[in-house]
């Protein structure tokens, strides 16, 4: 960053939880990703799956030290990521639910990149110039991320017979937990309020659009709309969050300050 | 790795500059040539190895029997007229 740019401080009181959602999301996602590990279904696919969680931890990294950076209190990424208690996790509650079987590993990212695929381009135009340009950087991350877990929701859903079966029971699990994603509150509010970023109908209008013509293709049915509110965003998360951080922070918690 | 056995292999070749060959890399399973190009992107090129992938199903590939070695290859061994060795080349073209 030049000096003479005044990009320091925090754009308002939702500049940081908007932050922090983003780079959550990424991190969790990436946590859940990686659990897949040595258990792909074949060793491409493990080091595919590894590959997209790797460019969400890039993400997570990058929105961490800046958000760290514009509150100015000192935390760095590894504060963020290893010393904040599940309620100050803003994530939606979509990237923490477990991986369940390949078709709902498949369906859940599918739905959550989509996502950051309408997401990093209107960021672009951020009146947080570091922001823009983390969005710049990651949408290339996330067409590729798009491209192969559009790949898999078309050959699985318009596969065999038991793939098809897989991936509408783990639409219907999943997809429910997308309202959130496009659900006003204050922090969406004055986001696109101070240009810091879009509105949740902007996104809601490009992942429908994109969604739908995926599933289509794939020959699934998304589940009609239910009054149904996940509120990770808010702090408030499923019970599944915990054992994600507790296997996370574990290691950094038992050695503080250690160094490889 | 169960259904590993049913998916093809494919042959990984990448262009690792532009002006240069494709050079054989390796192979992937895959059971369609979309996800073999993915999977030969991630296993291939993620420290920026490449510009350009191939990819072909191994089983398509005609390849010479190495039984056949001798017969095809030992005959070329004593005919050293084929090589442009017997010629006085100006110092000018010295860097053919």
């Amino acid at each position: 960053m030049s000096g003479d740019l005044v990009d320091t401080g925090l754009l308002g009181p939702a500049h940081l939880p908007y932050l922090l959602r983003l780079a959550d999301g990424s991190l969790i996602l990436a946590q859940r990703l990686l659990e897949w590990c040595g258990h792909g279904p074949v060793l491409e696919q493990d080091i595919a799956f590894a590959n997209i969680a790797l460019d969400l931890l890039g993400q997570a990294r990058l929105l961490y030290t800046h958000a760290g950076a514009r509150e100015g209190r000192g935390r760095d990424e590894d504060a963020f990521a290893y010393w904040r208690d599940e309620q100050a996790f803003l994530n939606p509650t979509l990237v923490e639910l477990p991986n369940g079987d390949f078709a709902q590993s498949v369906v859940r990212t599918y739905a959550y990149v989509a996502y950051q695929h309408g997401l990093w381009p209107a960021l672009q135009t951020s009146t947080d110039p570091a922001l823009a340009a983390i969005a710049a950087k990651s949408h290339k991350e996330t067409s590729y991320h798009v491209e192969h877990l559009e790949g898999w929701m078309i050959r699985l859903g318009d596969g065999t017979a038991e793939s098809h079966t897989r991936m509408q029971r783990a639409l219907d699990l999943v997809w429910p937990y997308t309202t959130e994603l496009f659900t006003e509150d204050t922090v969406t509010l004055a986001v696109a309020a101070d240009g810091l970023g879009p509105t949740t109908a902007h996104l809601a209008e490009q992942w429908t659009g994109a969604t739908q013509a995926v599933l289509a293709t794939a020959t699934l049915q998304a589940p009609p709309p239910s009054p149904f509110r996940s509120t990770g965003q808010q702090g408030r998360h499923s019970d599944h969050l915990g054992y994600v951080l507790l296997e996370m922070q574990a290691l950094t918690r038992a050695h503080p300050g250690a160094r490889w | 790795m169960t259904n590993q056995r049913d998916w093809p292999l494919w042959e990984v070749f990448i262009r690792s500059r532009a002006g240069l060959d494709h050079k054989h890399c390796g192979s992937v399973h895959a059971p369609d040539a979309t996800l073999a190009l993915q999977a030969a992107r991630d296993v291939y090129t993620r420290r920026q190895e490449g510009v350009s992938i191939w990819v072909v199903r191994a089983d398509q590939i005609v390849a010479s029997d190495p039984a056949d070695k001798a017969a095809l290859f030992d005959p070329m061994a004593d005919k050293i007229y084929r090589h442009p060795t017997f010629y006085a080349l100006p110092d000018e073209v010295n860097h053919l």
